[in-house]
């Protein structure tokens, strides 16, 4: 590399600076950072805050509007009749409570499954297989959800692949429900959750590994005590993605869950068969208030950096 | 590493067991795709090609995969741009409100599809008063995918550090120069992978697809939603499926391999 | 310095919220436009968007053999966009994007569509083949108000109940089977999953609760209600899942794990043969729909539409179409054309009146009482979300 800059230098004179237009932004810009800051956010907080957060509130307030029940048409009639139904109805504690439980139990099994795969990638496996196994890990992702959900409908069915196997063990399968639901969902979100864990690990230095073996630790201790704690705001920022995801879904429930309904569920039919959007907007509330909670908490732990 | 071999094999099988669970539904749609039976029941009670003949020949179909890889190429321009312009932003400067941006840029994908649909629907044809079309799917797919290039990027920008661009500036270059030639090769592949799971993620939206997309826009998840209803199409759509997850081998393993090659030594 | 901070991020905050309460203000639509109905016929537009229930508008990618749609396109001119949607109420919502110019809508879909002003009337003398129409599916409570028609018939078909033969014994004959509460069959009990299911409730407590007085169940008071939502959670115990979709419910017979269900006759037709699966109309009879094409009040394609609803109602295509789905036709001319009409009771006005078709429930009791208030859609629309828990 020195012989290039040598030779170039020997080869022809360095051409003089010439103040052309872009010349003076160039300068301009290095010179002002807020500047340079001012165009890099100006584009994309604009287009976010004007297509989304105007969107969102837009919807958010339609809550304490209403609608006329035979034409469909929303009234500007403020009132707080939809967010009292929401919050005092039993339907929507029950709904809600079941679908925090589906959304807590998925997150928990996803992480307890993705952190030995994201391990043994990242630590264990050599480069070649490591390879190998990100893109059998990613592979799934690209074949459609819907097909996905049918698939595990065929595979939970009375006449399934589960039932088959459990046959012989005498075994009644799950069948359709909020197991099935809960088992779904944890294999569809599977990778969103292994990505950032896997990420997460292989920031974390092998020396450190090995300097706490030779210090007399055993494997898990190891694991336990040095790289656990690193590794855990990417554990949360997987489990953002398994948690989010759960909260909101109502395809699956619909396909797998039998007769069961979750938050999405709700939302969906109050935008669709009852054309309530104002009670959608109420209902939605609930998920959004749980999110942000939930959002807000685990900043302090970092997580939001390891998405 | 230095991992006893029983912890060893304790991983490694515990990744096998998964790996597997993982692919037996995709077996189940590929057996379902040679399958005799309309409805996807199991097990097959015959084999046949003649689904994936008709997959092929489908109109509907191939209409389908062009639109969503036309609104996936696009959105994905889109996203890169922005998130990386915001992955600049914030981790290179300090300033008022970086927390909630940061959290901005996270929200269209953390609150639930549902939400996003319901509300992107209301924006448009309500307030704005625009038809629905591609374009508002383009819009839609664009916001929620700028997180994951904004994940990749800023990653990466932590771990490159400003000195190179310094050394660049101090040499004479000017901003854009020193992007080009300095900033952008060493992103090329942090890039690529937040493209690639970004374009990954709108392929396959359909919850807020639907709320969006104008008359006569089929992406394929909207065409395997329609014709999941039509019992004569089903075993179709497990075909397309099929062959989503053998095209999509090829650009992960590219990167994956380039990735690869600026892989930090363990 | 962040206390600073914060005031200033919350005053900005508040600056925001009020400027979007005052942009969202301005930005929502109020009531829908006027119906006209059409005067004269124009010349065809080209296209036609057109939303219906799958199945009914076929052109050929589904199945090469099964098409109506490219002869009429090659007849008029007018290419067709057509839309499906799964449920009555996803049509409701979906014609309120202003995009269709035809709907093929249910009986429980078409006074909302009429009452919100996203249809119009429909000028039945543009349309040459409406004379042929059997005359008792014309201008009945769903397709027509005040002596007004909406829409042309497309044909008529009965909500059945299905049974596994091979678990079921012996064959059933009455609703009892998917409404008894200590069923031998737990779990493996389906429902449609819509409000409109409650008619069903309704009907069954007409037989078997008379003294609750139900004479027509889409008129249902508070108490009439509260009795069909009271059967319904006692039937929720039993289900296994509710169907929306015609894959659900086939694969699902198909394997067994619903072994009694309302179901519709295409369901039927599509089951892997053999099968132990059979429909029966039940006793008491059953609800049904006879849906109805109309045409959107802002139709940009008006002229393509009256050509599409006459094209429909024509009994070559109506043969077709009612044929391919599993309903009886339109018109006793259609009957030229499919061999199953005896299956369907087709021309059987007897049998079609035994069927309660599919009608929105309003606040104006459709029965004709005057002394109380009937419960409407939206109250249907709770209870259901209530019943399924």
């Amino acid at each position: 590399m020195t012989s290039d800059i040598t030779s170039r230098r020997d080869a022809a004179a360095v051409p003089p600076i010439r103040d052309t237009a872009a010349r003076r932004g160039s300068t301009f810009l290095t010179a002002h950072p807020r500047a340079r800051l001012w165009l890099l956010l100006s584009a994309p907080l604009t287009w976010l805050v004007v297509v989304y957060i105007v969107a969102l509130v837009a919807l958010l307030i339609t809550a304490f509007w209403k609608v006329d029940s035979f034409t469909g048409e929303i009234q500007i009639d403020w009132t707080l009749d939809n967010i009292v139904t929401v919050v005092t109805g039993s339907l929507y504690h029950v709904v809600t409570l079941r679908t925090l439980g589906v959304a807590l139990a998925v997150t928990i099994i996803d992480i307890a499954l993705a952190l030995p795969i994201a391990f043994y990638m990242a630590k264990v496996a050599s480069p070649r297989l490591q390879r190998i196994l990100v893109i059998a890990v990613l592979m799934p992702l690209w074949a459609s959800y819907l097909v996905k959900v049918y698939a595990w409908r065929s595979v939970l069915s009375g006449e399934g692949i589960l039932q088959w196997v459990l046959n012989p063990f005498g075994i009644e399968g799950p069948g359709y429900g909020i197991t099935a639901t809960i088992i779904t969902l944890s294999y569809l979100w599977l990778p969103y959750v292994i990505l950032p864990i896997y990420a997460g690990l292989e920031r974390v230095p092998d020396s450190l590994i090995e300097a706490s073996s030779d210090l007399g630790a055993k494997s898990w201790s190891s694991i336990r005590l040095i790289v656990f704690p690193m590794i855990l705001p990417a554990i949360i920022a997987g489990s953002i993605f398994s948690f989010c995801l759960s909260l909101g879904d109502y395809i699956t429930v619909n396909i797998v869950g039998g007769a069961s309904q979750m938050l999405g569920n709700l939302v969906y039919t109050n935008v669709g068969t009852a054309n309530n959007l104002p009670l959608a907007a109420a209902v939605a509330l609930i998920p959004i208030v749980i999110i942000f909670g939930y959002l807000f908490t685990v900043r302090r732990t970092g997580a939001l950096d390891n998405l | 590493m230095k991992l006893s071999r029983v912890s060893r094999g304790v991983l490694a099988s515990a990744t096998g067991v998964v790996l597997f669970l993982v692919y037996v539904p995709l077996m189940v749609v590929l057996v379902n795709s040679f399958s005799t039976s309309q409805s996807l029941s199991w097990p097959p009670p015959g084999f046949t090609l003649e689904w994936w003949a008709k997959a092929f020949q489908s109109q509907g179909a191939l209409e389908a995969v062009g639109t969503s890889v036309q609104v996936g190429i696009i959105a994905t321009a889109v996203a890169l741009i922005l998130g990386t312009a915001i992955s600049f932003a914030l981790q290179r400067f300090e300033f008022f409100g970086r927390d909630a941006v940061s959290l901005l840029v996270i929200l269209p994908i953390a609150l639930p599809g549902i939400i996003t649909g319901i509300a992107l629907n209301n924006f448009f044809r309500t307030i704005l008063g625009v038809p629905l079309s591609i374009w508002t799917v383009v819009i839609a797919h664009a916001t929620f995918c700028v997180v994951t290039v904004f994940n990749n990027v800023i990653a990466r920008l932590r771990r490159m550090g400003t000195s190179l661009e310094e050394a660049s500036a101090d040499l004479g270059a000017g901003v854009w120069t020193t992007f080009r030639l300095i900033t952008f090769p060493q992103l090329r592949s942090a890039l690529f992978a937040g493209g690639l799971l970004a374009f990954a993620l709108s392929f396959d939206e359909i919850i807020v697809t639907t709320f969006t997309a104008g008359v006569g826009v089929t992406t394929l998840p909207i065409f395997i939603l329609d014709n999941m209803f039509r019992p004569a199409q089903a075993p179709i759509v497990s075909v397309i499926a099929v062959v989503m997850i053998l095209v999509s081998i090829v650009p992960i393993w590219v990167a994956q391999r380039l990735a690869g090659n600026e892989k930090v030594v363990r | 310095m962040m206390k600073a901070k914060s005031i200033k991020a919350t005053g900005l905050g508040f600056l925001a919220a009020a400027s979007l309460i005052a942009l969202t203000a301005c930005g929502t639509s109020s009531g829908g436009s006027s119906a006209g109905m059409l005067e004269k016929l124009g010349d065809n537009e080209g296209q036609v968007n057109i939303l219906a229930w799958p199945g009914y508008v076929e052109d050929g990618t589904n199945d090469p053999t099964v098409d109506w749609v490219t002869p009429f396109t090659e007849a008029t001119g007018c290419k067709v966009n057509a839309k499906t949607y799964g449920t009555s109420d996803e049509a409701v919502s979906l014609m309120k994007t202003g995009e269709y110019d035809v709907v093929a809508a249910s009986g429980d879909a078409t006074l909302r569509l009429i009452a919100g002003g996203d249809v119009a009337p429909v000028n039945t003398d543009l349309i040459p083949n409406y004379a042929g129409i059997y005359d008792f599916l014309k201008n009945k409570q769903w397709n027509s108000v005040d002596g007004v028609s909406y829409g042309i018939p497309h044909g008529y078909g009965a909500n059945l109940l299905a049974y596994n033969s091979d678990v079921v014994s012996p064959a059933p004959t009455s609703w009892d089977l998917v409404f008894a509460a200590d069923s031998p069959y737990k779990g493996k009990i389906s429902a449609y999953d819509s409000p409109i299911y409650i008619a069903d409730a309704a009907l069954y407590l007409m037989n078997t609760k008379p003294e609750l007085g139900i004479t027509n169940p889409y008129s249902l008071d508070e108490t009439q209600l509260a009795a069909a939502v009271e059967l319904l959670k006692a039937q929720r115990v039993n289900v296994g899942e509710y169907w929306s979709d015609y894959l659900k419910a086939i694969s699902a017979l198909d394997a067994g794990d619903t072994v009694a269900t309302t179901t519709w006759q295409v369901i039927m037709n599509y089951l892997a043969q053999p099968t132990a699966v059979k429909a029966i109309l039940p006793d008491e009879g059953a609800t049904g729909w006879s849906d109805t094409w109309m045409v959107a009040s802002a139709a940009k394609n008006v002229n393509c539409a009256y050509a599409w609803l006459d094209y429909i109602a024509s009994p070559e295509a109506n043969a077709a179409a009612t044929g391919w789905f599993g309903e009886a036709p339109s018109s006793a001319a259609a009957c030229d054309f499919r061999e199953d009409c005896d299956a369907f009771n087709a021309g059987d006005e007897v049998f079609a009146n035994k069927l309660w078709y599919w009608t929105t429930p309003t606040a104006k009791c459709l029965d004709g009482r005057t002394d109380v208030t009937c419960t409407d859609y939206a109250a249907w629309t709770a209870a259901w979300q209530e019943i399924k828990g």
